[in-house]
């Protein structure tokens, strides 16, 4: 006890933690005021609000996973080469050889899962009809997030590059192909011409803005890698902060008005 | 197709565990409903139930492959026989709609425990099947099988909790979340219950990745296309939809309509009630339109797109080997056929040579009239009609522009079941084709 008291006392303890200990109901609510970590929570909170039958936690894991895929992206990047020369086999390495390859496991689980947390903790919000005033807007960054999760879980499949990483966003990719105008299978495009030249080919199409190819390459990896780590993940940390702040400011938690 | 030796070796392992764990959790659950619940009527049950799924451990991990508890093959004959599209899909809808309408029989918890153990032991006596096995087991389709689990125990969460509620609301008291309006301290009530959550999910994930391996395969190679080639398996529902559609309606603009469908909903709804609390009877219309949405448009389609779908994306039983070989019969036919060649016993409207491009354009639209009309009464008429009869009070109450954007999202989202049904009964392919301009729908 003396030894831990004297930390807790020493200049340092005190200089990192702007409070003492949480144990009386006075520092219990300092704690949540001084901390940064925690001042993105209120004070105090409706007991309803939080319990798990009615919350489930799921927003709160998803956020939890993409913390988890943060933490094992940016651990595997430091072994991962973007290239067709290594791709497949800093990914074979990572199974057979390479101490804790297991982070590869971690992150692919983990993603998979984010995608399913995500979709339960919008059942939640929709069964609740949380969605409703004044929360419509959150709701909405929540769909984007939604979309960008989708999108993380898609770029990231392509960078094993193996059989099932590339077909997988092949026949995903082809998609954009067939966009209406701007595919140049999809209807319409015929239309685009000057001149009896076709703007809309399969050198200038949606797909190729995706792809940076007209299939699936080197230059596909290289795109869907930076989507991958940083650009997609960014927009995700900012509208992240949004949402968290909406709750706070769209009156908290949820519950009958 | 018999299950080989060597596979049920391998399964046998696991499936003696499965069983031990349904025998446990029946046992935990025999012993809480004894001393906590004084349900000596249930505990003895599932104490019964608990013992019997010993038996299937034992029987599973006997050693001997002949032991280990299957379904017989002529039930799987049979369910391969039976399953197709059609009966897959009507057989879900009518699934959840006996689920909703009799959902005061169902959320009793005794009735979803008993569920839960009939899905379970199904489960395992289908993964002796050696083809059942080989889709469940692969790794990529493994947090499906969790999907389809949690989507059912979350929804006999909300909905045990929407019963209580609207009966609560129909003898006019407050819902039961309103009943506690305490407030607490965040440390340590929330903050404690984050920590635990964070504990349990990452021992939840490393569990999970110590024992299953990420799938990794040959190398990537451009010129060998895998049979059946399929996306991610959260997109396989896109992909599905892609038997009924062209990829520019099926990939492009019915996954847009769905993402704008999502962000318009709080601005469509104007249901003032509902809102913090689980209620079906208050909300029904926006409840029935997203599980209709949710479950059958996308989590049955992601199921069958990955469970149930071969080579050549054709239909296979859960229990049928995917044999490549697999011939289909494609007899489709479009409506500008079936209305001018069928029906009326013409040629298809045809320019004649060296016709101008307004005269082209005229022999399309008139081969395609009988689809666009028949599109054009569906987009433009069938809204008004809806607000002057059923969606009168939608109409009234939400005003022309709101209304106009939930009538046509709903009739654009009702185009692909409508598109299933014509598929199943009439062979329809295209309701419109204009080859010239790539656009068929």
């Amino acid at each position: 006890m003396a030894i831990g008291e004297t930390i807790r006392n020493s200049q340092i303890w005190k200089s990192i933690f702007r409070h003492p200990m949480p144990l009386d109901r006075r520092n219990r609510i300092v704690v949540m005021l001084t901390n940064f970590f925690l001042h993105l929570h209120p004070v105090s909170i409706k007991k309803q609000g939080i319990a798990l039958s009615f919350t489930w936690c799921m927003g709160g894991v998803t956020f939890f996973l993409f913390l988890v895929e943060t933490v094992t992206g940016v651990l595997l990047m430091f072994y991962y080469r973007p290239t067709l020369e290594w791709a497949y086999n800093d990914i074979l390495a990572l199974r057979d050889v390479t101490s804790l390859g297991i982070l590869r496991e971690l992150h692919r689980w983990g993603a998979h899962a984010m995608v399913i947390t995500t979709w339960l903790h919008m059942y939640r919000v929709f069964l609740t009809g949380s969605y409703k005033p004044p929360r419509e807007f959150n709701w909405v960054i929540g769909v984007i997030l939604l979309l960008l999760t989708l999108l993380l879980s898609f770029t990231g499949y392509l960078l094993p590059w193996d059989q099932l990483a590339i077909w997988a966003i092949t026949v995903g990719s082809n998609m954009a192909r067939a966009t209406p105008f701007l595919g140049y299978e999809g209807p319409g495009q015929q239309l685009l011409t000057i001149g009896g030249i076709d703007m809309i080919t399969d050198g200038s199409d949606a797909r190729f803005g995706l792809l940076g190819a007209r299939f699936v390459g080197e230059e596909t990896l290289n795109r869907f890698y930076v989507l991958h780590c940083i650009a997609i993940p960014l927009a995700v940390a900012l509208l992240l902060a949004i949402h968290f702040w909406r709750v706070r400011k769209d009156g908290g938690i949820s519950g009958p008005l | 197709m018999h299950s080989n030796g060597f596979f049920l070796k391998d399964v046998a392992g696991f499936l003696g565990g499965y069983y031990a764990f349904i025998a446990l959790m029946n046992g935990v659950a025999a012993v809480l409903l004894w001393k906590r619940k004084n349900q000596a009527g249930w505990a003895i049950v599932w104490s019964v139930f608990a013992g019997a799924m010993m038996v299937l451990a034992s029987l599973a991990l006997s050693g001997s492959e002949s032991m280990v508890p299957a379904l017989p093959s002529a039930v799987r004959t049979l369910v391969n026989k039976l399953s197709g599209p059609m009966l897959y899909t009507v057989g879900t809808m009518a699934l959840f709609t006996a689920l909703f309408v009799f959902r005061k029989f169902f959320v009793q918890p005794m009735v979803a425990w008993s569920i839960l153990n009939i899905a379970m032991v199904l489960m395992g006596l289908s993964m002796a099947d050696e083809n059942f096995a080989a889709i469940v087991m692969k790794p990529d389709n493994v947090p499906i099988v969790g999907l389809v689990f949690l989507l059912a125990f979350f929804t006999w969460v909300a909905t045990k909790q929407a019963v209580v509620n609207d009966e609560r609301i129909a003898q006019g008291l407050p819902p039961m979340e309103k009943l506690d309006d305490e407030k607490v301290l965040v440390w340590p009530d929330l903050v404690y219950t984050e920590l635990i959550c964070m504990v349990a999910v990452s021992a939840f994930l490393l569990f999970w990745a110590i024992f299953l391996p990420a799938p990794l395969e040959e190398p990537a190679s451009s010129v060998k296309t895998p049979n059946p080639s399929k996306a991610p398996w959260y997109f396989l529902g896109l992909q599905e939809m892609l038997v009924y559609f062209d990829p520019w309606y099926a990939g492009v603009v019915l996954p847009s309509l769905v993402v704008f469908g999502l962000m318009a909903m709080p601005y469509l709804d104007y249901n003032k009630k509902g809102n913090g609390y689980y209620s079906i009877e208050e909300r029904k219309f926006s409840y029935l339109t997203y599980q209709f949405g949710f479950f059958v448009l996308w989590i049955t389609l992601i199921i069958l797109g990955t469970f149930l779908r071969g080579p050549n994306w054709n239909f296979y039983g859960p229990f049928e080997y995917w044999t490549p070989y697999k011939v289909e019969v494609l007899n489709n036919v479009d409506l500008p056929q079936m209305f001018w060649v069928n029906l009326l016993d013409r040629p298809l409207p045809r320019p004649p040579q060296g016709a101008g491009t307004l005269s082209q354009i005229g022999y399309i639209l008139l081969r395609e009239a009988p689809g666009l009309v028949l599109l054009g009464a569906y987009l433009l008429l069938l809204p008004p009609l809806l607000a002057v009869t059923v969606f009168r009070g939608f109409f009234a109450k939400m005003g022309f522009v709101r209304y106009m954007i939930m009538a046509n999202l709903m009739l654009l989202m009702l185009t692909l079941p409508i598109k299933m049904l014509l598929r199943w009964t009439l062979n329809l392919k295209y309701i419109i084709s204009i080859p010239e301009l790539s656009l068929n729908f």
